[in-house]
This record gives C-alpha cells, structure tokens and sequence, in this order.
C-alpha cells in the first residue's frame, strides 16, 4: 500500500511538473491549471502517505533520510499551493515543481524499512523540533526559485531581451515581493526550529549547544538568513542581491539537511540515514 | 433567405478627409439605422463607424440592386455626391462578408493588427443595432460568431499581448518591473510629443499621478494640467527623483541631464527601491552608463524601437495563426447558412403538396356522389398517406 501510493504520488507530481514546464514554453493558461490539479492531487496522495506511515511506525516520520526528504518535498509543495492563492504567480510553478519532484524521487529511491526508533528521539520534541525546521526549509526552497526567476528576468530586462521568455516570467516587483515574503515567514520558523532543538537537546544530550555539526551548519544558514533579513530592512536592500543570498542561503539550508548527514559524523546522525 | 451584403471603405481605400465625411456620429446612429431599414430590399442592417472605417452590413433578398442603393444612403445621410467617395467603397456578397466581419473583429484588419479596440467598437455597434432591432436571424447570427471568434483568437495566439508602439512598449516594460502601476508615480522631464504619447499610455495602463518638469516654468504647468497632475520646478529634479518609479525624459539639452554618479546616490538614498528611465531625447539626456546602476533600468529610444520591431515581427507570425481560425469559422457559418436556406425550401415543398392533395381530393369527391361517410374518410386517410411519404 505504503508503496503504491508512493506510485501514485509520483506520477501525480510528474504530470504536473511536466505541465507546468510545457505552461513555461507554451504560455497556455490552462497548462497551469492543470499543473496545479495535478500536483493539488499529488499533495493530497502526500497526505495520506505521511498519514500511514506515522500510523504504522508510530512516531513523525522524519527520523531516517528516505522519510526526512519525503516530508521536506511535502513542505515544499504545500507551501506553493498556498502561495499560489496570495501571488498568482503560475510560473514559480515551473521551478518549483522540479525541485519538489527531484526531492520526492530521491525519497522513493531510498529504502523504506521501518527500523526501531533510537532511544534519545523517542519524545515530544521530534515532531516540534522538525516540523519547525522543514517548513522554514521550504520556505526557503520556494524563496530560492523566486530568486532564481528574479535573476533571470532582472538580467533579460538589463541586457534588453525582453522576448518571449522574459514575457513569461513574473514581475521584478512580484518576485522581490514572495523574497521577502518568504523571509519574514521562514526566518521565525527557521529560528524555532533552532530553539525546540536547543531545548530538547538540554533534555536529550544534557546541553543546549555542543558544536555538533548539525548544529554549527544550522547557525551558519540562520547567520545568513538573518544577515539577509537585516539588510533588507535597515539598508534596503532588494532585488538582485536578495536573490542572490536566498540562493546561497538554499545552498546552506541544503548542505545542513543532506551535507552533515551524509558527509560528517555528528550527534544528529542516526543509524538509519543511508542505506 | 436573406443574403449577406457589405458596404464599406476603411483606411487602405479612403483618406481621412472622406472617412470623416461619411462617419455616422454616435448620437445619431439611432436615425441612421432606421433610415438604412428603409432602403428597399434591406431587411437587416447594421452601421460600424470607427476612425479607420465605416462599413455597412446588411442582410437583403436582393444583393445586387441593395449595393448600389446602400451607395446612395450613405451619400443621402451625409449630403455628399456619391461620386465623391463611389470608388473607394468595397462591396462584398455572402461568404466575402463572413470573411472580412471576422477578420475585422479579430484586429486582422486594423491599421495595428492585433489592437484591441476595435473588437470593443462592433461590440457597440452590434448593441446599438440590436436595441433598434434592425438586426435579424442572419446578421445577429453573424456577429455573435464575429464576436466569439476575436475571443477565440486573442485566447489562442498571442496576437493581442504584444507592445507594437514605443510607447506602449516603454509601459509594457514599466509593468515587467514594477508589476502593478497603480502605486507608481511618473515624472516627465522636458515636454516633448514623444513624452506626452508615452504619458498617456502610463496614464491609460493605471498609472497613480504624473510629475511634470521643465526648465520653462509655464509649459511643465501646462502639461502637468492636461495629466491632472503636479508640476515640479526643474531645480527640484533631485528630490522629485527620489520619489518617483519612472522617468520619461525628452528634453532638447545637448548633454547628459543625469549621470551615473548622482544616479547612484539618488538610488541609495531610495533604498534601492528601482527606478526606470525611459529617454526619449534625442540627443539622449541620460548616460548610457546609468542601466549597469544595481535597481536601475534605463531605455533610450533606440531600445524601445528594437523591442517593438521585434514584437511586431511575432506578431505577424501570430496572425497567421489567427487567419487559420478565421478561416476554419467561415467555413462553419457558410455550412450554418446553407442549412437555414434548406428549411423555407422544405416548408413550401410541404405546403404545395398538401394544396395539390386538397384539389384533387374534392375533384375526386365530387365525381363520386353518394359515398357514405365512411367511405369518404377511407379516401381522406389514403391521400393524407402520401403526406407520410413526403414528410419520411
């Protein structure tokens, strides 16, 4: 069952990525609304993934990498749903349906077994703990696609090739807007996955900080999160370099999810990561 | 059933002093359809006057002789010789007139193809018939096609959404960078034609206020009143700059108005909110060098003539398309059209039949007196039994 609907979810999300990539070349409304059913149906064939796997394994299903890339490619879908409701900017559906799609796949790869939860996890804080931390992760996806569009139109506008492509893309103004949008979502949820995990760390490990490698990566994304977030309110910045720092930020957001775990040895690294 | 007629000239066939000669005026369009309803042989008809065309269309049992006379009403209504404009007019019959309604109405035939009033003018010209019900089954038929088929093409090809104009061209740029207009403000420098055109495209696509400046006082107030909006003494360039989004600039300086440096600094104290220079001048009034400013966008004249030529080319490809849609739709009203020709021809068949069985039924009755009842009905539901034939 658990990988049927893995099946089904798949395909759902790949018909959509492929629709909303053909929107991108075609320009044809309906392209994208069918690309937003599809991956509306993919998501809720998401749901209830998650929803069998907490049944049978009994805990938030974030514990090994195959079932913490599931849930951050979940986050990351439902985050554009929502936002599509407040920009109805149908092209960030192009960038950001890929990287969603490619997280899922990576997902479907892995192993699935359900191994027996190690001791020091078994507690509240994991579903709070994680939780927090993914959805400003997502959030953070979907502000590195918004960057990437917004470098690629900022460069058709300068250089003057405002053709077709720069046609399709969204505004300037509408990109720089979901850029600090995400931020001003993500960064608290960021900084609340950071906390829940000090606190539960002081339960599980006895302290609330111990350089342990997850944790100097995630201070150094919150660093530059944070750096990106005061430039923006105190001197203004906007635009170009924004964008700009939401992609290096992303790159930091991913080498502290997949980089630690898979490259370094640490505290956060669990038995069952790579199989 | 009634033919199609056309009678019109546009602006490939007349010059302007004839088209304004023979337009009907809005107010008394009502008077003219009730006058064209009173040519003989005009059983429907419809009146589009725009600047680049006037055009008659009419449904009529006979095409030939209403052509000319439709000539004659034109000339009667706006009291000048026929002669006079005789040979500018076309004059279309039947599938020609699908043809050119719907290419009218898809902007294949406009001056700029693909503009997007002229669908807005038949739109109004059809209403107006409508209510005056001058209009019938043929021509209502024809223009609610006309008007589902410019839908279908403006959905279809990207015939309408292409900037052909400099001007619309800087304001298409204008929403690529700022998105919405509604909350942006426009400050034109100098007061050349070119920036007024350019003005009131701004104004047109949504613009909040327009600031005018110009080093001669009188002319920025006068300009600033035609836009409803704020004119600014030229010493206060500076500041005005840190408040508006865009630039229209054409004034006649022989150098640079704006550099590089003082646009750097005017851009940080804007907390880089952007900024989009639109100079139309020639010579230009503003350093080349001002679009490698982070924020900043600046467009000469020459920029915004490639962009439109280059959309114009696109354009015609998209009106090929356009003109395959068009054509696959006269072919579906000339079928329609063809089908309501066959139902009168049916009906007077029916009708002639059941004259010729009546006649001969009361021929036969009378040469056979004394039938019973019974019988006479026996004759009746026989003869009626052809009529089954005829109606099988």
């Amino acid at each position: 069952m658990y990988v049927a609907f893995f099946k089904i979810t798949l395909i759902f999300y790949l018909l959509g990525t492929i629709s909303y990539l053909l929107f991108l070349v075609f320009s044809k409304p309906t392209l994208a609304r069918v690309g937003r059913y599809l991956v509306g149906l993919g998501f809720l064939s998401h749901c209830l993934i998650l929803s069998m796997r907490y049944v049978q394994a009994g805990h938030t299903p974030v514990v090994n990498l195959h079932e913490s890339l599931s849930f951050f490619s979940w986050a990351v879908v439902g985050f554009f749903l929502l936002l599509r409701y407040r920009y109805q900017v149908d092209v960030l559906g192009a960038f950001v349906t890929p990287l969603a799609l490619l997280l899922f796949i990576w997902a479907a790869v892995l192993p699935k077994e359900i191994f027996p939860l190690h001791p020091t996890l078994k507690s509240y804080w994991l579903p709070i703990h994680v939780t927090f931390a993914f959805l400003g992760n997502a959030i953070f996806a979907i502000a590195f696609c918004s960057g990437v569009i917004y470098l690629m139109q900022e460069y058709l506008v300068k250089s003057k090739r405002v053709g077709a492509l720069s046609r399709r893309l969204p505004s300037l103004d509408a990109l720089d807007g979901i850029n600090a949008r995400s931020l001003t979502i993500g960064f608290p949820l960021m900084t609340l996955g950071i906390l829940t995990g000090a606190v539960w760390a002081d339960y599980a490990w006895g302290a609330y900080w111990s350089w342990d490698p997850k944790e100097t990566w995630s201070l150094i994304t919150w660093l530059i999160y944070a750096a990106l977030l005061h430039q923006r309110l105190m001197v203004g910045w906007r635009g170009k370099k924004a964008a700009i720092m939401a992609i290096v930020g992303f790159g930091a957001v991913l080498f502290t999810f997949l980089g630690v775990n898979l490259l370094m040895e640490g505290l956060h690294s669990y038995s069952q990561w790579v199989k | 059933m009634n033919d199609l007629l056309l009678v019109g000239l546009n602006y490939r066939t007349a010059p302007l002093e004839i088209r304004e000669k023979i337009s009907f005026s809005e107010k008394g369009l009502d008077q003219y359809l009730h006058a064209l309803q009173q040519v003989s042989g005009v059983n429907e008809g419809m009146i589009l006057s725009t600047c680049n065309r006037v055009e008659i269309y009419a449904a009529t049992a006979n095409p030939e002789e209403s052509g000319g006379k439709i000539k004659d009403f034109i000339a009667r209504q706006h009291h000048v010789p026929s002669k006079s404009f005789g040979d500018m007019l076309y004059v279309l019959h039947g599938k020609d007139v699908v043809r050119h309604v719907l290419r009218v109405a898809s902007s294949l035939d406009s001056m700029v193809v693909g503009e997007p009033q002229i669908l807005g003018q038949i739109k109004e010209a059809y209403q107006t018939a409508h209510s005056n019900r001058t209009t019938g089954l043929v021509l209502n038929k024809l223009m609610r096609t006309a008007l589902s088929v410019a839908k279908k093409v403006r959905s279809e090809t990207s015939i309408g959404n292409r900037a052909v104009s400099v001007s619309f061209v800087a304001v298409e740029l204008a929403k690529r960078i700022f998105g919405d207009l509604a909350e942006r403000e426009v400050l034109i420098v100098g007061a050349g034609e070119m920036c007024e055109l350019a003005g009131q495209h701004l104004v047109r696509g949504g613009i909040r206020k327009v600031l005018v400046t110009n080093r001669t006082w009188e002319r920025a107030i006068e300009l600033a009143e035609r836009f409803h909006g704020e004119a600014v003494p030229f010493t206060d360039l500076s500041s005005a700059l840190l408040r508006v989004d865009i630039v229209l600039s054409s004034t006649g300086s022989p150098d640079f108005i704006l550099r590089k440096k003082e646009v750097g600094t005017i851009i940080k104290t804007r907390k880089n909110r952007p900024l989009f220079f639109i100079d139309v001048a020639v010579p230009r009034d503003i350093d080349p060098r001002v679009n490698t400013v982070d924020n900043v966008y600046l467009y000469d004249i020459d920029d915004l003539q490639e962009v439109a030529e280059a959309n114009l080319k696109g354009r015609q490809q998209e009106a090929q398309k356009a003109e395959a849609i068009v054509s696959v739709e006269v072919e579906k009203f000339c079928r329609w059209s063809q089908s309501q020709n066959v139902i009168p021809v049916i009906v007077s068949l029916k009708d002639r039949f059941e004259g010729i069985r009546e006649k001969e039924l009361q021929k036969t009755l009378a040469a056979l007196p004394g039938l019973s009842d019974k019988e006479k009905n026996a004759l009746e539901n026989l003869t009626a039994a052809s009529k089954r034939f005829k109606e099988e």
